[in-house]
């Protein structure tokens, strides 16, 4: 079959609902092979649940889904036998040490005792871990914990590895360290299917993202696309009298040629801008009409920005946005 | 405008070659069998012990305290003498011992289920009841050294059993046989409940009067009839006895007979149960 050959997942009309709360309602996802694929979305918007099905760990209630050419239902066997999981939760035993995982997943994998000794030595070497090798995995820092769990999903190098956001509520220099990973595991060979709820670590790391939303792909394309659809970036200000902020948003529209967003904070809105001259110019134009300015930036679109582009409705979550404010200035 | 990722801290230097390297020397082993791989979770058992000796302390500690509380505060009151009364007591304590010992099966298998690594193991492609008969073996260890400890105490206070070391070994034996059955029961509740401390609690409380209703501290002919009745059926009492016939070299084929019997029963309906339930969590 040609499409087997080329594809690495290929999912139709995915659900599964636990109890009444529908966790995945019809989520169609095709992933070339050799590829880094990243599904976007909020908490709770259906990520994890569409990864444990693909990696046979829940099975859907309706839909198929196909993962390397097999049936993730019928013949997880052989799925198994081609993927590998590093979930949400770190996947790695607390009360072993980071070498004592290593062996132990390489023996259940087939490796003599001998071997899986010495394949955990390489991998504690590569993932830096040498002198943590002894120490319980419990008192491990989040990120030696995550390059523990993905050094333990490549024992065997998968065809496949999934990636169940990989580098939530880890310091950025962890955060960098679990991309190189990504990028080195991709360079060889390796697919990759990643859940994330940061647009900026899609774009850093997939080829192609779908963002999901309520059980839903709402969207789909290479991540040039998917921002080209909610513009580039985003001017973000902030007034000092939020009585002011219906004339702000008046004279950014003209200035911008763009919706403007009310956020939830009085003072703050924010519009979609393409590029940095146009924005300061608008910035310029405040001022100029008396309005005070507390804080303002220009960045990447956040989640939220894409989510209110795609939906019309901010992302529901709990946690802050990570954004990565490219310029900004405390006003005086 | 593309925003350059911000490097806060530069990432170490060549973790992306190393990493690259480290994939290239992975060459696919023969796939494990089912027994090699329960193995393996049998010896990921013991380095549990190794690492966390903690689990072993309460449920042969216990047992400990309770030969001395019994046997020198009530033993003269119910047998006449502490002496008399630490040789009825003993086999019963090691029954006591190890049923105690075998909920942990369930806490084990539910403190792995509240982390990620039941998700790992179950990605891996090997059966689905190798980790849950590999626990299952791990705890042979624990049965033994609660065994050890129990009949060490009890012979360093003047237990000596009729039947000598060989009646010793059959009968640990025999209750080990009966704890790996009951710990699929709790390896069942392990996976239907939602924290590890729940699943202590219970076990504890379903097994305490259990084991205090049978024959493992008193005579049940002393009991009021209704009780004793009730002990008469109870598989724990059954247990007792054929543990204290083995010890004492006397004959109760009956007994022993029963206690594999339910041992057997346990293990086939609760080990295919909890299997299932392993698979669908």
């Amino acid at each position: 079959m040609s499409t087997s050959s080329t594809l690495a997942v290929e999912a139709s009309g995915l659900e599964k609902s636990f109890g009444t709360k529908r966790a995945v309602c019809g989520v169609d996802l095709t992933v070339p092979r050799g590829s880094v694929y990243g599904i976007l979305g909020p908490n709770g918007a259906g990520k994890t649940t569409t990864i444990r099905i693909l990696a046979t760990l829940v099975r859907p209630d309706a839909g198929e889904a196909r993962v390397l050419g097999h049936n993730v239902v019928r013949d997880a066997d052989a799925v198994r036998r081609a993927i590998s999981l590093t979930g949400q939760l770190a996947s790695v035993d607390e009360d072993l040490s980071g070498e004592e995982n290593l062996i132990l997943l390489g023996r259940l994998l087939g490796f003599p005792h001998r071997r899986a000794k010495a394949r955990a030595a390489e991998l504690l070497e590569a993932f830096g871990l040498v002198e943590a090798a002894g120490r319980l995995a419990k008192g491990y820092s989040g990120g030696m914990r995550r390059r523990l769990d993905i050094a333990a999903s490549i024992i065997v190098t998968p065809e496949l590895l999934f990636l169940d956001e990989p580098t939530t509520g880890l310091d950025p220099r962890s955060r960098n360290q679990v991309w190189d990973i990504v990028r080195a595991l991709a360079v060889g060979g390796t697919t990759i299917l990643l859940s994330t709820q940061y647009l900026d670590e899609a774009d850093q790391l997939a080829d192609g993202i779908a963002v999901i939303d309520h059980g839903r792909v709402i969207a789909e394309g290479s991540p040039g696309e998917l921002k080209a659809s909610v513009g580039t970036g985003a001017l973000h200000v902030r007034l000092l009298d939020a009585e002011q902020r219906a004339d702000a948003a008046g004279i950014l529209s003209r200035a911008l040629t763009a919706d403007v967003n009310l956020e939830a904070d009085a003072a703050a809105l924010s519009a979609p801008s393409a590029d940095a001259d146009l924005a300061a110019d608008a910035v310029g134009e405040l001022s100029r009409s008396g309005i005070g300015i507390a804080t303002f930036s220009v960045g990447q679109p956040t989640l939220d920005e894409v989510f209110l582009a795609l939906t019309g409705h901010p992302a529901e979550r709990d946690e802050a946005t990570d954004e990565s404010p490219e310029i900004e200035r405390r006003a005086a | 405008m593309t925003t350059a990722p911000t490097h806060l801290v530069p990432a170490p230097p060549a973790a992306e070659e190393a990493v690259r390297k480290a994939l290239a020397t992975g060459t696919p082993p023969a796939r494990a069998g089912g027994p090699a791989t329960a193995l393996t979770f049998g010896w990921r058992g013991m380095l549990k012990i190794k690492h966390v000796p903690e689990q072993l302390i309460d449920v042969t500690l216990t047992p400990v305290l309770l030969v001395f509380l019994f046997t020198y505060m009530f033993g003269g009151a119910i047998a006449g003498s502490t002496a008399d009364y630490l040789q009825f007591l003993l086999p019963g304590m090691l029954v006591m011992s190890l049923l105690f010992s075998s909920v942990y099966s369930g806490v084990a298998l539910n403190t792995d289920a509240t982390t990620g690594v039941v998700d790992r193991f179950r990605s891996l492609p090997i059966p689905r009841s190798s980790p849950l008969i590999g626990a299952v073996l791990g705890d042979s260890v624990r049965y033994l050294v609660g065994a050890s400890v129990i009949v060490g105490v009890g012979v360093a206070l003047g237990y000596r059993p009729e039947a000598g070391f060989a009646g010793i070994l059959l009968a640990v034996a025999l209750v080990v046989a009966f704890a790996f059955g009951l710990s699929w029961l709790f390896a069942a509740i392990g996976l239907l409940m939602r924290a590890p401390r729940a699943v202590s609690a219970a076990g504890n409380m379903a097994l305490f009067p259990l084991v205090f209703l049978s024959n493992v501290f008193v005579a049940p002919e002393t009991l009021p009839a209704w009780l004793e009745a009730f002990v008469e059926v109870s598989p724990i009492a059954h247990l007792a006895t054929a543990a204290r016939a083995l010890m004492e070299g006397t004959v109760a084929g009956l007994e022993v007979a029963v206690s594999l019997g339910t041992a057997a029963a346990l293990t086939a309906v609760f080990a295919p149960l909890t299997t299932y339930l392993y698979g669908r969590k």
